[in-house]
């Protein structure tokens, strides 16, 4: 753990340090801790464009990976996560519709131009498009037992949801097609000051509730009828967890698009690296392992500056489907970590 | 005495209103504490239903079940953890995690939002690891452990609910025959000594009428026997409920017999370590004992060997199966 918090800091530094221009340490450092000495330019830079990014990248990967591990937990499934769930593409069916009944182009709230009210009003149509395709699929999940059928359920009602988007969309002009089509990919950078000041609240009232619910998601391990036979009102738990990850996932879809394979990957990495599946230390060591990946994926995709940036879902994928592989490997092997 | 468990006019089952499957009904059931209580019956006659019913995982489609006097259904969820725990068939898997922190889930109904256990919990926990003989696995991991070890902890942790009613789903189907006979005693001595009352779902026939105190025994059309053990044998239920096309249920072995095409009676005198021995070997070829040497089939055991006389042939060996290939053959003979 301590390693891990070490390893973060030195992410977060370096996310500020690294971009198109390099600032040098002591800059990053004295504006940073409220010093004024450094240059006006890196100031700026930090300021307007580095630290939010970096800010926005560490919510997102602990949002991200806790709702995977609430998932996990609560669906007995090792390959849960929002994405998979198809939580993200209900989300984007939520931002979709908000910005076309708004009817505003889809470009203006794409690259920040938002207050704060339709910041929120955004996170809330997200959640509730979570919502609403994560409760069919956990309808299914109770009445089939098969974990990978409701992993299919969940992943093509995801694709028909992000297909119906795509219609929606397909009628917007080029330039603002292109634009949807780059959030699509996930970024970390069109976040603002402005729009942090709703996804950071969003994100920790999450983070908290998860925190607040590690004894429920403890006994959730043994499964729903031994949960409930301890004490637990699995109903109500439901109700909190699928709230809580629509919440988590549909905020940080909202503002950064559609993120896959950090919600399924981190919780893994965490349970190997820890050998636990105690989650009074796994929803910690996710919060600081997704935060950290995110930052470092963030990092990587600034890697071939000369050619733009990469996108994101591509770093992100790249770390996570060798976990999705390992996972369903070990899981053959009769050692599925749960 | 008064009753521990009460269950009145209950009808068990699934569904609600318009797709209800009633699955049996009209149950008066009355558990006291320290009692052991099996529950018998072929598959698919509604034990799982009934088991689940009682731990309240089922609503009951009428009627109503009391743990000390009061409503299961008005409980909330953490009172009716402190008066029931429960163990199922499933294995379970959770990953990485020593044994003493599975008991450690068993005092959630007991602990506060944090899940912080105090002195007085570990010492439960410890207790409730000792009572199942598991003390010196306390540490090891989960998944290390075999399934018979899992499934004490699975009931260590029950018990570190403090219920006063075990109910237990099947607990020994996956567990090798040592397994379950050490898990049944381990039960009953839990019953006696700490006054639980426990209420197990058994597959397992002799056991079950060996250790239990009480039967609950489900026939193939959904009716409910009640008696100790030996009530329920000498009034033949038993073997009516147990008795099929292929084996009959003998009352006195406790146990099943294959039913076989009779070939005749067979007499066996001799050594008396292996006679019976030498007669279960005939009736298991379709020669009923017979109690005169004016049998089929005349057979004298001795210590190390048998000769026997049959059909006008007569033969000698040592082991039983050469035995029974002549028996056999013989058997042919007389059809």
């Amino acid at each position: 753990m301590a390693v891990i918090s070490v390893l973060l800091l030195i992410a977060f530094i370096l996310a500020i340090c690294l971009g198109s221009t390099s600032i040098p340490l002591q800059s990053v450092v004295s504006v940073l801790t409220g010093q004024t000495s450094t240059a006006a330019g890196d100031a700026d830079i930090i300021l307007s464009i580095r630290l939010p990014r970096a800010l926005t990248a560490g919510l997102a990967g602990a949002a991200l990976s806790v709702a995977g591990l609430q998932m996990q937990t609560m669906m007995r499934n090792p390959l849960a996560d929002p994405f998979v769930l198809g939580i993200t593409s209900g989300a984007s069916l939520g931002v979709a519709l908000v910005v076309l009944a708004s009817g505003s182009a889809i470009g203006v709230f794409l690259t920040g131009g938002l207050g704060i009210g339709s910041g929120f009003a955004l996170v809330i149509a997200a959640t509730l498009g979570g919502l609403l395709v994560l409760l069919p699929t956990l309808a299914v999940a109770s009445r089939l037992q098969n974990p990978t059928t409701v992993l299919v359920f969940g992943l093509m009602t995801g694709y028909a949801v992000s297909a119906f988007v795509t219609l929606l969309v397909a009628g917007a002009a080029p330039d603002q097609l292109a634009r949807w089509v780059a959030w699509g990919f996930g970024s970390f950078s069109a976040v603002t000051w402005t729009q942090l000041q709703v996804l950071a609240p969003v994100v920790i009232i999450g983070l908290l509730i998860a925190c607040l619910s590690i004894k429920q998601l403890n006994a959730l391990l043994l499964g729903e009828t031994y949960a409930q036979s301890m004490g637990l009102n699995t109903k109500a738990m439901h109700l909190v967890t699928m709230g809580t990850a629509s919440m988590l996932a549909g905020a940080v879809t909202a503002f950064c698009g559609p993120i896959g394979f950090l919600g399924v990957a981190v919780p893994h990495i965490a349970r190997s690296l820890l050998k636990s599946s105690d989650h009074r230390v796994l929803v910690p060591a996710s919060i600081m392992l997704g935060a950290l990946l995110a930052l470092l994926a963030q990092l990587i995709s600034l890697l071939p500056s000369q050619f733009g940036v990469l996108p994101l879902n591509a770093v992100t994928a790249l770390i996570g489907a060798p976990v999705v592989v390992l996972v369903i490997l070990r899981a053959r092997n009769g050692g599925f970590v749960g | 005495m008064t009753a521990l468990l009460e269950a009145r006019d209950l009808a068990v089952g699934y569904g609600r209103r318009r797709d209800k499957r009633t699955v049996l009904t009209g149950l008066n059931l009355t558990v006291q504490p320290s009692e052991m209580v099996c529950l018998l019956g072929p598959n698919g006659v509604g034990k799982s239903t009934l088991m689940r019913t009682l731990a309240r995982a089922l609503r009951p489609l009428s009627g109503t079940v009391a743990i000390a006097g009061s409503d299961t259904a008005r409980m909330s969820p953490a009172e009716l953890a402190r008066h029931v725990g429960v163990v199922l068939t499933e294995r379970i898997n959770i990953g990485a995690m020593p044994a003493f922190r599975l008991v450690e889930l068993g005092r959630y109904p007991h602990v506060n939002w944090a899940g912080q256990l105090g002195e007085a919990d570990r010492e439960i926990v410890r207790e409730a690891i000792v009572s199942v003989g598991a003390a010196h696995l306390a540490h090891r991991d989960i998944s290390e452990l075999s399934d018979g070890e899992r499934q004490r902890f699975m009931i260590a942790r029950a018990l570190a609910q403090k219920p006063s009613v075990l109910l237990l789903d099947e607990p020994s189907a996956f567990l090798d025959v040592s397994g379950r006979v050490e898990m049944v005693a381990m039960l009953r001595h839990l019953a006696r000594d700490q006054n639980i009352a426990v209420i197990l779902s058994s597959h397992d026939l002799d056991l079950s009428l060996r250790t239990a105190d009480t039967i609950w025994l489900i026939d193939g059309k959904r009716h409910l026997h009640i008696g100790a053990p030996e009530d329920l044998l000498a009034d033949d239920t038993f073997a009516a409920v147990f008795s099929g096309p292929n084996v009959t249920f003998s009352v006195t072995d406790r146990s099943f017999r294959i039913r076989t095409h009779p070939r005749g009676r067979a007499f066996v005198s001799g050594f008396a370590g292996r006679v019976d021995f030498a007669r279960s070997v005939l009736e298991r070829e379709g020669f009923a004992p017979s109690d005169s040497p004016m049998a089929e089939l005349l057979v004298t055991v001795g210590e190390h060997g048998w000769t026997a006389n049959g059909n006008g042939t007569q033969a000698e060996g040592q082991s039983f199966a050469d035995l029974a290939r002549f028996a056999r053959r013989t058997g042919e003979g007389v059809q």
